[in-house]
């Protein structure tokens, strides 16, 4: 067994002597209205063990029958994934006794996943694509939940545990990759993309909340690593239940220079399951897979083969929604943006609003201004996403508008745009309200400029006199006359209008 | 009508006395529950045939019928036709508010928080259930000597097992403690003891009846059936559970609306029967063997055209059942682990939850259950799955093959349904390989899925009832209980009586001592 040394190798240093070979197991919980094998509601936050039948906390007699929603959303994931769609397909149950499974086994795809045989190419932070093999992508039911009640939180030294059943049944999918070679220094880097991209793939076609945090998709990340040039794989660990793109790419890193330092003190790697500590961001082994389990597999006698026949097959394909890859192509072209500012669009997560924005209405250049500009800035002083501010697309729609027909200015605009993200109201209100118009009252204006030429005497004789830069003294006071409001090139042409003089 | 004469009746003969109001739905419940105290007793003496008697609830269902039927109009007749004629209930069905243990320590008093598909069924047709039978636990046992509440014993002869696992069922049905049960069949638990206790017995076609709610032995074996004391009365019943269910995925479409009609035609003129050449010579005693003669001959002469059929592969059904049942009943079982319901043994302070489960398991489960989950297990473990488990799984195709392609030259198969008569109680508990051998006519239809029926076909050894098997391909149902119901008649008009009315004239003076032959 291998501890946590302070001394491990930097990543540099990792990479220069092995390289990586990664794999990944993704699940992914739909978001069926019921579960996979019972009418109960397919829910998060409810209250413990309220969203149960008799079939979830697998009471004597009870039998599963099957979600075909569920199947339709392993297909779509399965075609998304350029993966091949089993004819036919069974599911199989895996034994274990744990107090969070209520029948002691699991329902599961053992060896007729409903897809296999895909890819998915993920792109980089610098645009590379990269393309990741896939291998199964299978349905199974989720566990029940168990907290562990004790002093640390832990199952090793808890007094007791609570456990709740809400999740029991729940639909996962889980999508397991082929062996990845090749990724070098940049592996941390592809483990964060990968996820990235399933999670972009399952929202896109709304098969998922795909809300990492609370445990709608979560990664389990296999590192092993080989000397450069050697031709075998080294033993692997599989780092379980990783919860965010960002610690997937550091539990990654870290796996790979904990490994490189036990290669290179000349020891074995253990083929084991590690967890992921968030605390020391370090992984600390978990069980030994060299006592695995034996969950002697069978096909589930109580459900029949699901047939998946070509008119199915054809329909799920044609309700395919754009995906991720194709739309961001799409949206590049139809905007004409760089691939620089493009991807500063995608990784300011601003695809989204700058999309619906333009769909109402707005050029893609004025949509892209607002949002990457002033509404970026706001999101960031007040600590919160484009989405999270309050700020809708017929907004900045409506902003840009009132610029447009100079009512407003663009000082004005992003003043506007904070009031709105304060919740104001729309812009138009708040423009009426708080009397932001541009005034381009010649009536207004013109007792404003009156009343600047009377009380500024020395200005007018200077302005009659042919200095015009003196123009500034008088409008001025008309700008402070009217709260900064006023047209200056409208005032500065009723002064010289007034005065008598001209350009 | 006395209580005598009224137990006596057949359940299509009570369903028709109770349409005419002969008499009422609340005597008629009352007249069996007095006849199951007079004669039920207790395991150590009597036949034991109930673990659970479910009177106020059976007499209210009874009394509603009655006050249904006495105000008339339309609530009458929208009735079930069979309202009001009482049942009883094998207990490793679960209902609601009664307990179901399936004669198991595990599930002591538990009481399931819903009703299995067949139970809402019965509800909805208003038969008044009468209590919840002895069976062997988890339905595993050729004896009924595995409950883990007591023996049931046979009512033709109290020394004698009333066989397994729905012995409790079959007891009560054949000594009128209920016109018709519920069973449930794995590999012949409701054939074997109607054999043995006189009675009628049916394993319908995989799928026809809904397993939902029935505490699965062997997901891909079980099925639901009628118990009776006619082929009529089972298939009446047999009618009534059979359907679709969406809550069971394995439950077929098919309609069973023909089964009674059926069972009243008994016209056997050249309906091809088969008699299968591996089933025939040793195993069976020799009365049994002339009794299965006497039927052919019977059978013949009512112009049924008797021939021989071979499934060559069908020897090896036996095994191939006793590997493929204990694993999936290894499978099924894991669940009672002593954490949701049921039985809980904590072994000392602060056990873990694997020490829980052990613990609970160890003193829940009986021997024979706890062989086959061992069985089971090894049976599925990886290195012997290939060749304990995958392999039978192969012969199980291999039998269906064989049966399908007989069935090409016959319409049904019939033979004696268990090699000897009952056999005498404890013969069996120390030697459980020869009681798997007693399955050896009735697995093969769990094997392939196909319906089969045990009904009466005379008495043989010590005058004990001998059952006669009768099964057909998959769906023909109506096929089985035709020749099932041409045969009874043979049967009936050979002696002048209904089989069912040679069965001991039980009183409260019987025991264990009458010794009957």
């Amino acid at each position: 067994m291998t501890t946590h040394s302070p001394a491990l190798p930097s990543f540099e240093e990792t990479v220069a002597q092995y390289d990586p070979v990664l794999g990944f197991e993704v699940h992914v919980e739909l978001n069926t209205a019921s579960k996979i094998f019972s009418s109960a509601p397919n829910a998060f936050g409810d209250e413990p063990n309220t969203n149960l039948t008799e079939v979830d906390l697998g009471m004597p007699g009870a039998l599963p029958t099957m979600n075909y929603g569920a199947i339709e959303a392993a297909i779509k994931l399965g075609l998304a994934l350029n993966c091949s769609i089993a004819e036919t397909c069974r599911f199989a149950r895996k034994h274990y006794f744990y107090p969070d499974v209520p029948k002691n086994f699991q329902i599961s795809q053992y060896d007729e996943p409903i897809a296999f045989d895909g890819w998915v190419d993920v792109e980089l932070d610098d645009g590379e694509l990269f393309r990741v093999e896939i291998e199964r992508a299978h349905l199974e039911e989720d566990a029940g939940k168990l907290t562990h009640v004790g002093t640390s939180g832990r199952i090793h030294a808890a007094s007791y545990a609570l456990v709740d059943y809400n999740r029991a049944g729940v639909p996962l999918i889980e999508i397991v990759s082929k062996p990845i070679e090749g990724a070098g220094d940049r592996a941390p880097e592809l483990a964060r993309a990968y996820v990235r991209t399933i999670r972009d793939i399952v929202r896109a076609l709304d098969i998922s909340d795909a809300h990492m945090e609370r445990g709608n998709l979560r990664c389990d990340a296999n590192v092993s690593l080989q000397p450069k040039g050697a031709t075998e794989f080294g033993t692997r660990t599989e780092t379980k239940n990783v919860n965010s793109m960002r610690t997937v790419a550091q539990a990654v890193e870290y796996e790979m220079r904990r490994q490189a330092a036990v290669l290179t003190a000349g020891d074995q790697v253990n083929q084991e399951t590690r967890h992921w500590q968030e605390d020391t961001r370090t992984t600390s082994p978990g069980r030994s897979k060299s006592d695995a389990d034996d969950y002697r597999y069978f096909r589930e006698p109580d459900l029949v083969p699901i047939e998946v026949d070509q008119a199915w097959l054809d329909r799920l394909r044609a309700e395919l929604p754009e995906l991720p890859d194709q739309r961001r192509r799409r949206l590049k072209a139809e905007w004409g943006t760089s691939d620089a500012t493009f991807r500063d669009l995608v990784h300011a997560g601003a695809l989204d609003v700058i999309e619906a924005t333009v769909d109402a209405g707005a050029t893609p250049e004025a949509a892209r201004k607002w949002w990457m500009g002033e509404l970026a800035r706001l999101a960031h002083a007040r600590g919160t996403s484009l989405e999270g501010l309050g700020v809708t697309p017929e907004d900045v729609v409506e902003v840009e508008s009132l610029v447009a027909e100079d009512l407003i200015n663009d000082k004005i605009a992003r003043q506007l745009l904070g009031y709105v993200a304060d919740g104001e109201g729309a812009p138009r209100e708040i423009v009426a309200a708080r009397a932001l118009a541009v005034v381009s009252d010649d009536e207004v204006l013109g007792q404003a400029v009156d009343a600047a030429i009377a009380e500024h005497p020395d200005a007018v004789d200077k302005i009659t006199n042919g200095k015009l830069q003196a123009i500034g003294a008088l409008i001025g006071p008309v700008m402070r006359a009217t709260g900064g409001q006023a047209d200056t090139g409208r005032v500065r042409e009723l002064i010289m209008h007034k005065l008598g003089v001209a350009e | 009508m006395n209580h005598h004469e009224m137990i006596r009746l057949t359940a299509l003969q009570m369903a028709e006395e109770l349409r005419k109001k002969t008499f009422s739905s609340v005597e008629l419940t009352r007249a069996h529950f007095e006849r199951i105290y007079e004669i039920d007793g207790t395991a150590e003496a009597g036949i034991h045939a109930y673990l659970h008697l479910n009177e106020d609830e059976a007499y209210a269902v009874a009394a509603e019928v009655d006050a249904i039927r006495a105000a008339g109009g339309a609530e009458a007749e929208q009735l079930h036709p069979y309202a009001g004629v009482p049942i009883a209930i094998k207990d490793n069905i679960v209902t609601i508010g009664q307990p179901t243990t399936a004669a198991s320590k595990m599930l002591e008093g538990w009481m399931s928080p819903y009703d299995a598909t067949v139970i809402r069924t019965i509800r909805a047709a208003k038969l008044p259930i009468l209590g919840k039978n002895n069976m062997d636990e988890f339905a595993m046992g050729s004896t009924t000597e595995y409950s883990a509440f007591g023996v049931t014993r046979n009512p033709w002869d109290l020394n004698r097992a009333p066989g397994g696992s729905g012995g409790g069922s079959a007891a009560a049905v054949a000594a009128f403690m209920a016109p018709w049960a519920l069973g449930s069949d794995t590999g012949g638990s409701i054939r074997e003891p109607a054999a043995f206790t006189g009675t009628v017995g049916t394993k319908p076609t995989y799928g026809s009846v809904s397993r939902y709610g029935l505490i699965a032995m062997a997901s891909s074996f079980d099925q639901i059936g009628p118990h009776a004391r006619t082929t009529a009365d089972a298939a009446a019943l047999h009618q009534l559970i059979a359907g679709h269910d969406p809550k069971d995925a394995t439950s077929l479409r098919t309609s069973w609306d023909g089964l009674l009609d059926a069972a009243q035609n008994q016209d056997l003129r050249g309906m091809r029967i088969g008699v299968l050449d591996e089933l025939q010579g040793p195993g069976f005693t020799d009365e049994i063997d002339r009794q299965f003669e006497t039927v052919l001959d019977m059978l013949r002469d009512a112009g049924a055209i008797v021939s021989i059929v071979e499934c060559p592969n069908i020897k090896y059904a036996l095994p191939a059942y006793y590997l493929v049942v204990p694993s999936e009943a290894s499978s099924n079982l894991a669940r009672f682990d002593g954490l949701r319901y049921g039985n809980r043994v904590v072994p000392h302070e602060g056990a873990t939850a694997a020490e829980v489960m052990a613990a609970s398991r160890e003193a829940g489960f009986g021997d024979e259950v706890k062989r086959r989950i061992i069985l089971g297990t090894y049976a599925l473990s990886a290195g012997y799955v290939d060749a304990y488990y995958s392999s039978a799984q192969r012969v199980r195709t291999l039998v269906q093959q064989d049966l399908n392609k007989a069935f090409e030259k016959v319409d049904v198969m019939i033979g004696p349904t268990t090699p000897t008569v009952a056999v005498p109680m404890g013969e069996q508990v120390s030697d459980p390989v020869s009681m798997y051998l007693d399955d050896v006519v009735t697995t093969p239809a769990n094997l392939a899925g196909i319906p089969a029926i045990s009904i009466p076909g005379g008495t043989a050894d010590h005058g004990m009832p001998v059952g006669m098997h009768i099964q057909g391909p998959a769906k023909a149902d109506e096929v089985v209980y035709r020749v099932a119901a041409g045969l009874e008649r043979l049967i009936e008009e050979a002696t002048g009586v209904p089989f069912y009315d040679r069965a001991p004239e039980l009183t409260a003076a019987v025991t264990m001592e009458g010794e009957r032959l």
